[in-house]
């Protein structure tokens, strides 16, 4: 269980902090979302739960961030890397750039982390398959599509087996194809009961996957809940983050004087 | 002349046609020699001092038989040292290079600057390439007089680099995100083959130097010319 208790987190050389008395909780199996407008603080708090804020990112933090129930200050990056994998928006820059393969690049991790080579191969192996993705295994990560490279990237991170996923705005950076594929994939996993914390724009793949929702704004949290409730919100579009297009067809409609009944069992 | 021409044959023209390399060796090797090479065989040839048996005089410099020994002599030199750089570039592939050098002791964070050295090269020519369709759809000038051209330099490599610099940040973080900062040695899948065979051909390449050193101080060498 990851648990953020209280986390405030400055950034060096910033006036104002970026995250405010964030605590939130994951669960093991949990899929939670985060949904808020630009500079509210999303890629920050990431940064925080996965650990690299403050270890590679100076700042100054206040509050704990705890893995099952142990703080995690004292953990090196390279321990935190094992427990909590973060996942950003650009493929191209995930991709370590010095493997020829997208199986070595996938082995990076647990390569970099000093295991037997038969575990690093059963892990990459584990990874591909995972993933649906074993037949680019030869490919040159390099060369691949902004979908699949981004999967190559969760490959990568799914190779240390961490206990958590973190994910920031995954598929910002993604055509609608490889926004698709991300999205299927990212649905299997938390159907498999992987614990993901995933940051968004694209609200309709929130509430695809995600059993929470949390959303931050100006580095607070200000709303919490099951999906459905938090995303049917009507202060969300105030802020600058679309609803799911089941919630905006649903509005247009009532709008249009089509009310509840069949047309409510339809969209359902 | 004997000297160099021996150590051409055995330890350049050998290995590099078993190797199968000898046509494009000869071929690289020759053209990066060339500059050198002639300026060197027509200083050598028309300028050696005190040279007595003269082959061919024109105006005011005069070509003589000690001049062209000397030459060649340079030449063959010149040949033997780019021939074994050329060997060495055309029968060694960086990645392998690399793994061995990190099996065998170096630091993973060397070995991550000299692979991504090599990879960087043909990402920012496609990051230039981008660059430069978007500077030209804004207006910039890349067919008109090389002034205009050289000019235009500016607008491309600012971003190129600026792009490159500003990307260091997410590179460095997915790396850490992927347990790169962890101290002392990392797993490899592979490393190349290193034979018995190979192992001996190394050791009698070292010990050859000082041996060949001896021999030329204590003048055995003079006897060949």
């Amino acid at each position: 269980m990851l648990v953020l208790e209280a986390v405030s987190y400055r950034y060096a050389g910033a006036e104002r902090p970026a995250i405010r008395q964030v605590s939130l909780t994951l669960d093991k199996g949990e899929v939670l979302g985060v949904v808020g407008p630009s500079e509210a603080g999303k890629t920050t708090l990431c940064l925080v739960a996965s650990g690299l804020a403050p270890r590679a990112i100076r700042g100054a933090m206040d509050g704990r961030v705890l893995l099952d129930g142990a703080d995690t200050t004292a953990l090196p990056m390279h321990e935190m890397a094992a427990r909590a994998g973060i996942c950003f928006q650009h493929p191209q820059t995930q991709i370590s750039g010095i493997c020829g393969t997208v199986f070595e690049e996938i082995a990076f991790g647990p390569m970099n982390l000093g295991l037997q080579r038969d575990d690093v191969v059963v892990r990459t192996w584990d990874a591909l398959d995972v993933l649906g993705i074993t037949a680019l295994a030869e490919r040159d990560p390099m060369q691949l599509s902004g979908g699949q490279m981004q999967l190559v990237a969760i490959g990568g991170l799914l190779a240390l087996r961490p206990a958590h996923l973190i994910l920031d705005e995954p598929t910002a950076q993604l055509d609608p194809g490889g926004t698709r594929l991300v999205g299927e994939c990212l649905a299997r996993l938390a159907a498999g009961g992987a614990s993901i914390l995933i940051t968004e724009q694209k609200t309709d793949l929130l509430e695809r996957i995600c059993g929470r929702v949390v959303v931050l704004e100006k580095g607070g949290i200000v709303a919490a809940g099951p999906t459905d409730e938090v995303l049917a919100a009507a202060g969300l579009a105030a802020m600058g983050v679309a609803a799911p297009s089941r919630v905006r067809v649903r509005r247009a409609l009532a709008g249009a004087g089509f009310g509840d009944g069949a047309i409510m069992d339809a969209l359902h | 002349m004997v000297g160099p021409i021996t150590l051409l044959a055995t330890a350049v023209v050998l290995p590099a046609a078993a190797a199968g390399v000898l046509r494009r060796l000869l071929r690289t090797s020759m053209v990066l020699s060339l500059p050198i090479g002639i300026s060197a065989l027509l200083v050598n040839l028309f300028f050696f001092p005190g040279g007595s048996e003269v082959l061919l005089r024109l105006g005011p410099v005069t070509a003589t038989r000690e001049g062209l020994e000397l030459a060649l002599q340079v030449l063959a030199r010149i040949l033997a040292i780019s021939g074994a750089i050329t060997l060495f570039y055309l029968t060694t592939r960086p990645a392998e290079l690399v793994v061995d050098l990190e099996r065998r002791g170096v630091s993973p964070r060397l070995a991550f600057v000299a692979n991504a050295s090599v990879q960087t090269v043909p990402a920012m020519v496609d990051r230039a390439s981008a660059i430069i369709a978007a500077q030209r759809a804004r207006g910039l000038d890349t067919e008109g007089s090389i002034a205009q051209r050289a000019r235009g330099l500016v607008p491309i490599v600012g971003p190129v680099i600026m792009g490159s610099i500003a990307e260091v940040e997410q590179r460095t973080m997915a790396l850490e995100a992927r347990g790169f900062t962890r101290p002392g040695r990392r797993t490899l899948l592979w490393h190349p083959a290193d034979t018995g065979a190979e192992r001996v051909a190394r050791w009698l390449l070292v010990l050859t130097v000082p041996a060949l050193l001896v021999a030329r101080s204590a003048g055995w060498l003079d006897l060949l010319g």
